[in-house]
C-alpha cells in the first residue's frame, strides 16, 4: 500500500456510513416521502434561475394580480411581477441562509457541548447554568434584536441565527456525549497517555456525528422558519432578492382579491418544513436502531 | 398421574430472517422430565439455551415460530393453547427466575405487592392471608427481618436480595415447573453459594423440578441431578450429571469441562478453538465439526442422532456423536502443562512497581468535604487504606476479592485515572506522579490496561486497524507503512487473521474483541500489565484460550500482571502470587501454593469454601453471611463484622498484624498461625488428577 492509503480508507469509511443512512431512511415511508420532498426543492433552488420564464423584478404591467393562466402558472402580485419565478426563486436565499445558519450552531454548539462534558466539573456546571440562562430567552427575540442593531446582511442573519441555535444544541450535544466520556475506551485513551484533544477527535467526535447529523437537520428545519418569519417582519432577505415570507408579507392585504401570491409561497415554505422533519425523524429513528440493529454478527 | 412432567418431542423453532428463509434457533430437540427432577442445561452463550427455556412456558420471542414438534406440559400441548390458558399455566404451574432480577422486578413497586399481585392473581388470595403467604415466602427465600424488608423497593435490596425476592415470586404459585435462567451470573461467590444452597433446599422440600440453565459447571453441579448439554440448538448429551462430569461422551461436552479453571489443580485450562456457528450458519452433517478433535469424514456428512451410549445407570446417557466410543475411551481433556515456572519472586527480583501505604478515597474533597466536617459528619474510612504491594518483572501478581474490595480502584490509581490520599508508588527506580498526564510518556507506554468489557474499551467507530493503531502512532517513531505491518504482527500474535483490521468492534464475538484489546495492550511494549477482570465477562472456553494468550505473551516478553478477578480458580490457573482483598485492606498476600491449602486468613477461607467446583454433589460451606458492606470498619480488622472466626472485641480495636506462614506469605489476623493451621482443614478436594491426567491430547 502506499502512503496515501489511509485518505482513501477515511473516504471509504464515510461513503459507507452515508450509504448505510441512506438504506436505512428508504426504509421508512415517511423518511423516503420527506427525502423526495428536499431534493425535489433543492433541486428547484439550484436550477431555477435557469428555468424561470421571467425575471423576478420583471413588471407585466398589463396583467396586475391575475389568476394563473398559460402565460403566468401561479398569476401575478399587485406589480404584474411573476409569480411562478418568484416562487421558484424565493426560497434560494432563505435555504441558503438557512443551511449555513444551521452549520454554525451544530459547529460551535456540537463542538462546546461535547468539550463541556468531557471536561466536567465545575466548568461543565457553571457553563451549563449559563446557557440554560440564554436558552430562557425566546430565540426569535435575540435574533430579532440583534437584526435590528446590526442589519440585515447575509453574514449577519447566518452568524446570529447560527448563535441563537446553537444554544440548544449545545445542550443535546452534551447530553449525547456525557453518555460516551464514562466509557473504558475513554478512560483506555487516557491511560495511554493521549492528549485531551486527541481523545475529542479520536475517540469521542466520531461516536457523536450521528446524533450531530440529526441535530443539523432539525436545526435547518427551525432556521428556514425564522428566516422566513424575519423575512415577513422585513427584518430578513432585503428586496428586490424574492423570498417566500416577504412574498406573504406583500401579498397578504390583497388575500381576499388574489389569494395566489400568499398561497404558492406559502405552500412552498411548508411543503420544505414538512419534508425536512420527516427526513429528520426517520433519520434519527434509523439511526437509534441501526445502532442497535449494528452490535451482533 | 404420570410421572412425565414434560415432553418436548422434536422441537424446532426458528424465525423467519429478513431474507426470508426460516433460520432455526432450536433443532429438534426431544426432552422429558420427571416431577421433581433437577436438569442443568449447559453451553456457551449464542447455543439457545434460553430460547429453549422459554419456551417451556409456551413463549416465543417477537417474530419466532414453532417449525416442527411440540412441548407438551402434563399432556398439554403449550403451543396449541389459547393466551387465557397459557396464562394459567405460567406463573402457576411453570414458572421463570430470570437471570438478573433488579430488572425483572418493577422499579416502583414495593417487593411484598410484588410477590402478592402472583399471589392474588394464580391462587385466588386476599387479606391477611395474602401478607402472611407472602412473608412466607420472603422468609422461605432466607430472607432476614422480612416484615421490614417486604415494605422495602427494588432499589433498596443488595443483589442476592434481589435474586431471593426473585425466587420468591418464582415459588409463589407453586408452580411444579421452575426455569432458571442463569440465577446467580453476577453475584459474588458468597452469594453465589447461599443462593445455589437455597435452591437445593426448595428442590428438596417442596418437590419443585428445575431447569437450572447455566454456563456455569460449578454451579450446576451444586444444583442439578442430571445434565443436558447444548450447541448449536441441539442437545448433544444428556445424562446423570456424575456420569456426564467423570465420562463425557460428546466431545463438545469434553471440551466445556477441560475449559474450566479449578481450585484443585494449578494448571491451565485446555481452550476449545473456535466458536460456535450462529443460527443460520449450520451446514450438513455435525454441527461441531470445525471444532472437533475427532471428527472425520462421516460427521461432515451424516448428522449424528441422540443415542444411548453403553454407559449404564439409572438415568440413561445420551450423546449425538458418531464417535462416542472414541470420547468415552480418551477420558477427560485435561490440562496444560504451565508455560513458565510459577515463582516466588519476592526475594529474587529486582521490583517493577512498589506501592507503598496507599490510601485511596471516593470521599468528598473541597468544598463539600468542609462543609461535612462543619456539620459534623464523620469522615468516612478510605476506601483502600495502607496498601503495600510489590510486583517484581515478568510475575503475575492477582489481586481477589469479591465486588467492592477496591480492586479496579487499585488499578486506576497505579494507572494515574484515580489519584490516591496518600502513600507513594515507584515504578522501577523512579516515583510516578498521582495522574496519568503529569506522567512522561515512556511511563505511558510501560504501563498498560486491559479493561473486563472490551465491548466499552474499544471505540465501536473504530476498525482494528485504527485501534492498533492508537498506541504505536503515541508511542514509537514510526511511519504509516510501519504501523501498518506492526499492527499485522501483533494481530498474529493474539491468533487472529490479518482480515480482522478492516472490522468494526461491532463485526467480532466477544472472545476476539478481548484479544483485539489484548494486542492493543501489547502494542505499547509494556512491562506491566493490568488486567482488570479480563476474562469475566467472556464464555469459559473463551476465557481458558485468553489465559492461554496471556501466559504465552508473558513467557515470550517477560511482562508483568496484576491480575484482578473475582475468581480463585482463574486466579491458581495463572497467578504467581496472589493478594486477597477485602473492603480495600490486604487480609492475606502469598506464592499460589500457599494460598489454596491451610492456614488459611478466615476470608480467603470464607471465599474458597463457598467457591463452586465443578464436581457433582460437592456442597458449599456457608462460613459467613453473605452481607455486603458498604463502608469498611474505621478500626480494627476489616473482615470482624462477618469473620467466622471472630475472637472477640481486639478484632473490633487492633489492626491485625501481619503473620509470616511461610516464606512470602503473611495472613494479617489476630488469631494465632499454630491455631488456624489446627482449625482448618484442606477446602479443595485433592485433585481428580487421576481421570483428568495432566499432559498431551488429541485436539
Amino acid at each position: 500500500m502506499n502512503s496515501l492509503s489511509a485518505v482513501p480508507v477515511r473516504l471509504d469509511q464515510s461513503l459507507r456510513w452515508f450509504a448505510q443512512i441512506w438504506r436505512s431512511l428508504r426504509r421508512s415511508r415517511q423518511g423516503t416521502v420527506g427525502l423526495m420532498i428536499v431534493i425535489i426543492h433543492m433541486l428547484i433552488a439550484v436550477t431555477s434561475p435557469l428555468i424561470v420564464p421571467y425575471s423576478p423584478s420583471d413588471i407585466d404591467g398589463k396583467n396586475r394580480l391575475a389568476p394563473p393562466t398559460r402565460e403566468h402558472p401561479f398569476g401575478t402580485d399587485s406589480f404584474g411581477r411573476d409569480l411562478f419565478s418568484r416562487t421558484l426563486l424565493g426560497g434560494r436565499a432563505a435555504i441558503g441562509v438557512a443551511l449555513l445558519a444551521a452549520a454554525v450552531a451544530v459547529i460551535w454548539g456540537g463542538l462546546l457541548g461535547i468539550l463541556l462534558a468531557f471536561i466536567g466539573g465545575r466548568v461543565d456546571e457553571v457553563a451549563m447554568r449559563l446557557i440554560d440562562a440564554l436558552l430562557a430567552i425566546p430565540g426569535l427575540l435575540v435574533v430579532l434584536l440583534i437584526v435590528v442593531a446590526l442589519g440585515t446582511g447575509f453574514g449577519v442573519l447566518i452568524l446570529t441565527l447560527g448563535y441563537a441555535y446553537g444554544v440548544s444544541t449545545v445542550r443535546v450535544a452534551r447530553g449525547a456525549a456525557l453518555g460516551f466520556v464514562a466509557r473504558d475506551f475513554i478512560t483506555a485513551a487516557r491511560a495511554r497517555g493521549e492528549r485531551k484533544g486527541a481523545i475529542v477527535r479520536r475517540e469521542l467526535i466520531p461516536n457523536l456525528l450521528d446524533v450531530l447529523l440529526v441535530e443539523y437537520v432539525m436545526r435547518a428545519s427551525w432556521s428556514l422558519t425564522a428566516i422566513s418569519s424575519l423575512s415577513y417582519l422585513g427584518f430578513g432577505i432585503a428586496p428586490p432578492t424574492p423570498d417566500w415570507g416577504r412574498m406573504v408579507f406583500e401579498n397578504q392585504v390583497l388575500l381576499a382579491i388574489s389569494p395566489w401570491g400568499t398561497l404558492f409561497p406559502v405552500l412552498a415554505l411548508s411543503s420544505l418544513i414538512i419534508g425536512i422533519n420527516l427526513a429528520g425523524d426517520a433519520l434519527s429513528k434509523a439511526i437509534g436502531l441501526d445502532r442497535s440493529r449494528e452490535a451482533p454478527t | 398421574m404420570s410421572q412425565k412432567l414434560l415432553q418436548v418431542e422434536g422441537l424446532t423453532t426458528g424465525y423467519r430472517s429478513r431474507a426470508g428463509h426460516i433460520v432455526q434457533v432450536i433443532r429438534n430437540v426431544s426432552l422429558e422430565m420427571q416431577r421433581g427432577e433437577t436438569l442443568g442445561l449447559v453451553g456457551e452463550s449464542g447455543c439457545g439455551k434460553t430460547t429453549f427455556g422459554m419456551t417451556l412456558l409456551g413463549h416465543l420471542r417477537p417474530g419466532g415460530q414453532v417449525i416442527a414438534g411440540s412441548v407438551r406440559f402434563e399432556g398439554l400441548d403449550l403451543f396449541g393453547l389459547g393466551p387465557d390458558e397459557l396464562a394459567t399455566i405460567r406463573g402457576q404451574r411453570v414458572a421463570v427466575i430470570p437471570q438478573s432480577a433488579s430488572s425483572a422486578l418493577t422499579p416502583t413497586m414495593r417487593v411484598a405487592d410484588q410477590i402478592a399481585e402472583v399471589l392474588a392473581l394464580h391462587l385466588g388470595l386476599a387479606g391477611s392471608e395474602l401478607q402472611e403467604r407472602t412473608l412466607e415466602l420472603l422468609s422461605q427465600a432466607r430472607l432476614p427481618q422480612v416484615d421490614e424488608l417486604a415494605r422495602r423497593f427494588p432499589h433498596e435490596l443488595s443483589g442476592g436480595q434481589l435474586q431471593r425476592v426473585a425466587i420468591a415470586m418464582g415459588l409463589a404459585g407453586r408452580p411444579e415447573l421452575l426455569v432458571l435462567d442463569e440465577p446467580t451470573t453476577g453475584l459474588d461467590v458468597t452469594t453465589q453459594a447461599h443462593i445455589l444452597d437455597l435452591l437445593r433446599e426448595i428442590q428438596v422440600s417442596t418437590g419443585t423440578a428445575m431447569l437450572y440453565i447455566s454456563h456455569d459447571m460449578g454451579a450446576i453441579a451444586r444444583v442439578c441431578d442430571r445434565l443436558a448439554v447444548m450447541y448449536s440448538g441441539e442437545i448433544v448429551e444428556d445424562g446423570a450429571i456424575e456420569d456426564v462430569f467423570a465420562h463425557p461422551a460428546h466431545p463438545y461436552t469434553r471440551g466445556l469441562l477441560g475449559s474450566v479453571p479449578r481450585l484443585s489443580y494449578s494448571g491451565l485450562p485446555r481452550a476449545m478453538a473456535g466458536r460456535p456457528p450462529a443460527p443460520g450458519e449450520d451446514a450438513v452433517g455435525c454441527a461441531f465439526v470445525p471444532r472437533c478433535a475427532f471428527a472425520d469424514e462421516t460427521c461432515k456428512t451424516i448428522d449424528p442422532a441422540l443415542e444411548p451410549t453403553d454407559r449404564v445407570g439409572k438415568i440413561p446417557h445420551l450423546a449425538q456423536c458418531h464417535h462416542w466410543r472414541r470420547v468415552l475411551a480418551s477420558g477427560a481433556a485435561g490440562w496444560m502443562q504451565d508455560l513458565k515456572a510459577r515463582t516466588n519472586k519476592a526475594a529474587e527480583q529486582e521490583p517493577l512497581l512498589e506501592l507503598a501505604e496507599v490510601d485511596i478515597t471516593y470521599a468528598k474533597r473541597g468544598l463539600a468535604a468542609f462543609l461535612a466536617r462543619w456539620r459534623g459528619e464523620p469522615e468516612p474510612p478510605p476506601t483502600v487504606s495502607g496498601f503495600s504491594i510489590t510486583i517484581h518483572r515478568g510475575e503475575t501478581l492477582a489481586l481477589v476479592g469479591e465486588s467492592g474490595s477496591g480492586k479496579s480502584t487499585i488499578a486506576r490509581a497505579i494507572a494515574g485515572l484515580l489519584p490516591p490520599r496518600s502513600g507513594r508508588i515507584r515504578f522501577g527506580k523512579q516515583d510516578l506522579a498521582a495522574e496519568v498526564e503529569s506522567r512522561p510518556a515512556e511511563i505511558h507506554h510501560k504501563i498498560q490496561i486491559i479493561f473486563q468489557n472490551p465491548d466499552a474499551s474499544l471505540n465501536p467507530r473504530h476498525t482494528v486497524k485504527q485501534l492498533l493503531d492508537a498506541p504505536l502512532r503515541l508511542y514509537f517513531d514510526m511511519d504509516r507503512k510501519g504501523r501498518l505491518a506492526r499492527s499485522g504482527t501483533l494481530i498474529e500474535e493474539v491468533r487472529l487473521t490479518p482480515r480482522y483490521l478492516e472490522r468494526h468492534p461491532g463485526q467480532m464475538s466477544g472472545g476476539e474483541k478481548q484479544r483485539v484489546a489484548v494486542a492493543r495492550a501489547f502494542a505499547a511494549e509494556p512491562d506491566l500489565v493490568l488486567c482488570d477482570e479480563v476474562t469475566s465477562a467472556l464464555d469459559v472456553s473463551v476465557q481458558a484460550a485468553v489465559l492461554e494468550l496471556l501466559a504465552g505473551l508473558q513467557a515470550d516478553r517477560g511482562v508483568a500482571y496484576l491480575f484482578i478477578s473475582h475468581d480463585l480458580a482463574v486466579v491458581r490457573a495463572i497467578a504467581d502470587r496472589v493478594a486477597v482483598l477485602y473492603q480495600g485492606r490486604i487480609c492475606e498476600l502469598g506464592p499460589v501454593a500457599d494460598i489454596y491449602s491451610p492456614p488459611y486468613h478466615p476470608y480467603t477461607e470464607t471465599l474458597l469454601a463457598a467457591a463452586p467446583e465443578p464436581v457433582p454433589g460437592a456442597r458449599a460451606q456457608l462460613l459467613a453471611k453473605d452481607v455486603q458492606e458498604a463502608d469498611p470498619p474505621a478500626r480494627g480488622c476489616c473482615f470482624q463484622r462477618r469473620c467466622p472466626r471472630r475472637i472477640g472485641s481486639i478484632c473490633d480495636d487492633e489492626t491485625p498484624p501481619g503473620q509470616i506462614a511461610a516464606e512470602g506469605h503473611v495472613i494479617r489476623c489476630h488469631i494465632p498461625l499454630a491455631e488456624l493451621r489446627e482449625s482448618q482443614v484442606d477446602l479443595i478436594s485433592p485433585a481428580d488428577i487421576e481421570t483428568h491426567g495432566v499432559g498431551a491430547d488429541a485436539r
